[in-house]
């Protein structure tokens, strides 16, 4: 599947407030399908709370609308999200195959079903994970699981992908496998990525969009216009990025 | 041997008994299995206290029948305790733990009034045997109650144990799952209370699905090797209390116990 370009996303006026304190304010994002955007910013900025917020997870104040373009209909939208880590030990007798079908099955997990078995293989195979099928989860390492919750996310169409620091603790190899995976992603299904991420030059490279959040958008736009932008600088001062359309000249 | 079978299934209470082990066990280790994933075998623990507190509060309302108030009661308290575990901001098995003893105080100290304490202590050790038919029914409605939650509801239980907030963007209604099986586990608990006893009674709901777990690699090993453990014990402790007239809950227990310790030699064994 190709992305059609007809859909979007918007988030209006978007807000969490924790008591009296504001995390986030008049956040207002405009998303496309195919398109790869990276949420950058400070330590405690608000970017993990602006997907908890867009998961549903924290109230928020605003809207998020999901809105096809062609017939301009509105309709809800699903969300696909990969989170940092899971709450599985790695004694846990719970096998990849159990977390896919607990999550996207129609059958119990203890009960055999060939069918869905096969729908779990298919899934795994596009992250190259089909040998970890039976593996207990908790004794994944970071790239594995990675892999697998990439295919569990993907596995019911979301219209957006979220990622939430995804590659923490992932070698140099095991970024560029990642990123590029991102740009297949964005590029073979009809979906929008949006991935916070503390790694600049990955971030410069790879992204259509980037937003950086300081309680509220403060700079937003091309990785460039962004990256030379006065605020961008007074977070994380001057340094020299490569840009997707740079390399690509 | 069969002389003493033969002895063995004389009686009508034995035979009793003997059904109402193979009812009751395998609901313990299929439900247990999902409350040791979910790590709330504290919180079952709590449960089993409460039934005291129920009967107490049962007499002062003057309820006639004590299991009604002491399966209302562990209800309500069961899901005071989920609320508490929803709100999740201080240390969880704390609070249960203040909420337990407090309700177990309230209950101890109503009973013992005018020093009557001696006509609940059977409940603390429960005897299998006094079982009547009538409870065998009650337990067969609770197996299939439980057999029907475990197949609808065990995909989004594992889910919300995996990742809640995943699990919640997934669309499962997590509190609602949560509240629904406090609430099985509670009349489960409380209703078996009179047969297994209370101190004894989380014992059966633990012990087979965590010994499965030592050995399992995946959830139907797990729910297949729990519920073996479970009716195992179960049977063998009731033949071998009988034999040594000891009562039945400790024995099976102690069978439960045993399987434990063994799967878990066995794994650090072959995971050397």
């Amino acid at each position: 599947m190709r992305p059609c370009g007809l859909h979007c996303i918007k988030i209006k006026n978007f807000g969490v407030n924790f008591g009296d304190q504001v995390i986030l304010s008049d956040v207002n994002l405009h998303i496309h399908c195919g398109t790869l955007t990276s949420i950058i910013g400070r330590n405690g900025a608000g970017k993990s709370t602006l997907i908890r917020g867009i998961l549903g997870e924290i109230p928020h104040t605003g809207s998020l609308e999901f809105r096809n373009t062609e017939d301009g209909k509105i309709r809800k939208i699903r969300i696909g999200y990969v989170p940092q880590k899971l709450h599985v030990e790695p004694a846990a007798p719970i096998s990849v195959y159990d977390m896919l079908t607990s999550f996207q099955g129609k059958v119990p997990a203890f009960l055999p079903s060939k069918k869905q078995r096969q729908i779990a293989l298919e899934a795994l195979e596009e992250f190259a994970a089909e040998d970890l099928i039976d593996k207990k989860v908790g004794m994944l390492s970071g790239g594995e699981l990675q892999r697998v919750l990439l295919a569990m996310a993907v596995m019911d169409d979301p219209d957006l992908l979220l990622l939430d620091e995804p590659v923490s603790g992932i070698d140099k190899n095991g970024m560029d496998l990642f990123y590029e995976k991102m740009k297949y992603l964005k590029e073979h299904h009809d979906l929008a990525v949006v991935l916070v991420s503390h790694d600049l030059d990955y971030v410069a490279r790879y992204s259509d969009q980037v937003i950086l959040l300081d309680e509220s958008v403060a700079a937003s736009g091309t990785p460039k216009a962004v990256f030379t932008s006065e605020a961008f600088q007074n977070v994380f001062g001057g340094a020299n990025y490569e840009f997707a359309k740079e390399i690509e000249a | 041997m069969s002389t003493m079978l033969h002895e063995f299934f004389q009686y009508d209470f034995i035979r009793i008994a003997l059904v109402a082990i193979l009812l009751m066990t395998p609901m313990y280790g299929m439900v247990g299995t999902l409350v040791v994933e979910k790590k709330m075998a504290y919180f079952s623990d709590a449960l089993g206290h409460s039934a005291l507190t129920g009967i107490a509060v049962g007499v002062i309302c003057q309820v006639v029948d004590s299991q009604v108030a002491m399966i209302g009661y562990a209800v309500v308290f069961a899901l005071l305790l989920n609320q508490i575990r929803f709100r999740g901001k201080a240390s969880t098995d704390t609070i249960i733990s203040v909420c337990a003893s407090v309700s177990l105080a309230a209950g101890l100290a109503i009973l013992s009034r005018g020093g009557n304490f001696s006509n609940y202590a059977s409940l603390l050790v429960g005897d299998v045997l006094s079982m009547s038919r009538k409870d065998l029914v009650m337990l067969l409605i609770l197996l299939v109650i439980a057999v029907i939650y475990y197949i609808f509801c065990v995909n989004a239980s594992l889910a919300v144990t995996i990742h809640p907030t995943l699990a919640k963007a997934k669309g499962y209604r997590v509190r609602l799952l949560e509240n629904l099986f406090a609430v099985l586990v509670a009349v489960m608990v409380t209703l078996s209370i009179r047969w297994i006893g209370i101190l004894l009674i989380n014992a059966l709901l633990i012990l087979p699905a965590a010994a499965s777990r030592n050995i399992a690699s995946n959830m139907r090993q797990h729910l297949c090797l729990s519920i073996v453990f479970s009716v195992l014990s179960g049977l063998l402790g009731l033949f071998l209390s009988y034999f040594v007239n000891v009562a039945t809950g400790p024995v099976i227990v102690i069978f439960a116990g045993i399987l434990y310790f063994a799967t878990l030699v066995y794994s650090a064994f072959v995971r050397e």
